[in-house]
């Protein structure tokens, strides 16, 4: 009995332990980032052969309302755009930013929150891309 | 002994499904186009035989007061406001419902609070961007509206995009009345 116990007690700290590493929030973990600087560049970014950026930044915007996002915020010096969508049971936030890339290229990067978590999934990032393409009647290109 | 394991299997158990609801995984899909996006476009577009955005954008703010709105943000060079604006959620309704619950409840002996449950109090945001049209000979209006939901309790019921035809009509007859009362200078 008092080896079944002792078990208890070690798997009740066990799993303690598990729980408060496994989604400890300090300060510092909100600046980490599942992936690699030079990997979330690539799957946020596309260039496209256009320099008209308030066209390009209406489009976004446009894009952003067909998915369901209301547009917050939005500065056409910057070149940002952030909006919220929201899922009924989570909130989506999505900054866009707009910038020129030479003379006749727009870079444009979205990065996306879901609730509490940064949204690492290429596919997520490339839907959102397909969207903006077909309402630019532009291709969208993978930056290196 | 029999006993403790049970309590084990059932302890780890739960734990394995707390861990796995905690730090829930994103969907996907959630930025894929659907084929309702054309549909919503109807219902949240507008356009006007005019050139002059400054006065369509004046007036969207004026309507936006009008319907007790305070304004978060704007950047008129693309045409943007962002606007929110609390309210009263409760719904007679919904109300008389649960206080039925909940005495049926009682009177099986069990306790319950649906009322506390019942929606409360909302923030609605409106987000509306107004831009040329492709040719040029139009101003496009659009506007957007979210709102979130709050119970008795004071928790969140839920938060969702506004899709109901009514309330953009509203929006959009208090915007042409502003269009005409601006344009004669009221």
């Amino acid at each position: 009995m008092s080896n079944s116990r002792r078990y208890a007690s070690f798997m009740a700290v066990l799993f303690l332990g598990f729980f408060m590493c496994g989604c400890a929030t300090t300060a510092v973990k909100a600046l980490e980032t599942s992936e690699s600087q030079v990997k979330l560049r690539s799957m946020q970014t596309r260039s496209f052969d256009t320099a008209d950026k308030k066209r390009m930044m209406q489009t976004v915007i446009s894009t952003m309302q067909d998915l369901d996002f209301v547009i917050d915020k939005a500065d056409l010096t910057l070149g940002s755009i952030t909006g919220s969508k929201y899922l009924g049971y989570a909130i989506v936030t999505m900054t866009v930013t707009v910038r020129p890339r030479g003379e006749k290229q727009l870079l444009v990067r979205a990065n996306a929150q879901y609730g509490v978590t940064s949204v690492d999934d290429p596919a997520t990032y490339q839907d959102f891309f397909v969207a903006l393409e077909k309402a630019l009647f532009l291709t969208a290109q993978q930056v290196d | 002994m029999r006993k403790t394991f049970l309590f084990f299997k059932v302890f780890i158990v739960l734990f394995v499904c707390l861990g796995l609801f905690g730090c829930a995984s994103v969907p996907k899909g959630f930025l894929k186009i659907d084929e309702k996006s054309l549909e919503k476009r109807q219902l949240q577009m507008r356009q006007y035989d005019t050139t002059n955005e400054e006065q369509i954008i004046t007036s969207v703010a004026g309507v936006l007061q009008d319907l007790s709105f305070t304004l978060d943000e704007s950047e008129s060079e693309l045409g943007l406001i962002s606007a929110s604006k609390a309210a009263s959620a409760v719904n007679g309704g919904q109300v008389a419902l649960a206080v039925v619950a909940d005495m049926l409840g009682a009177l099986g002996g069990s306790y319950s609070n649906n009322v506390s449950r019942a929606d409360k109090e909302q923030r609605v945001k409106a987000s509306v961007i107004a831009r040329p049209s492709l040719d040029g000979r139009k101003i496009v209006v659009r506007v957007t509206f979210q709102r979130i939901v709050w119970n008795m309790n004071g928790q969140i019921n839920r938060v969702e995009t506004v899709n109901d035809p009514e309330m953009y009509q509203k929006f959009y007859d208090g915007l042409s009345k502003a269009i005409f009362l601006e344009a004669q200078k009221i």
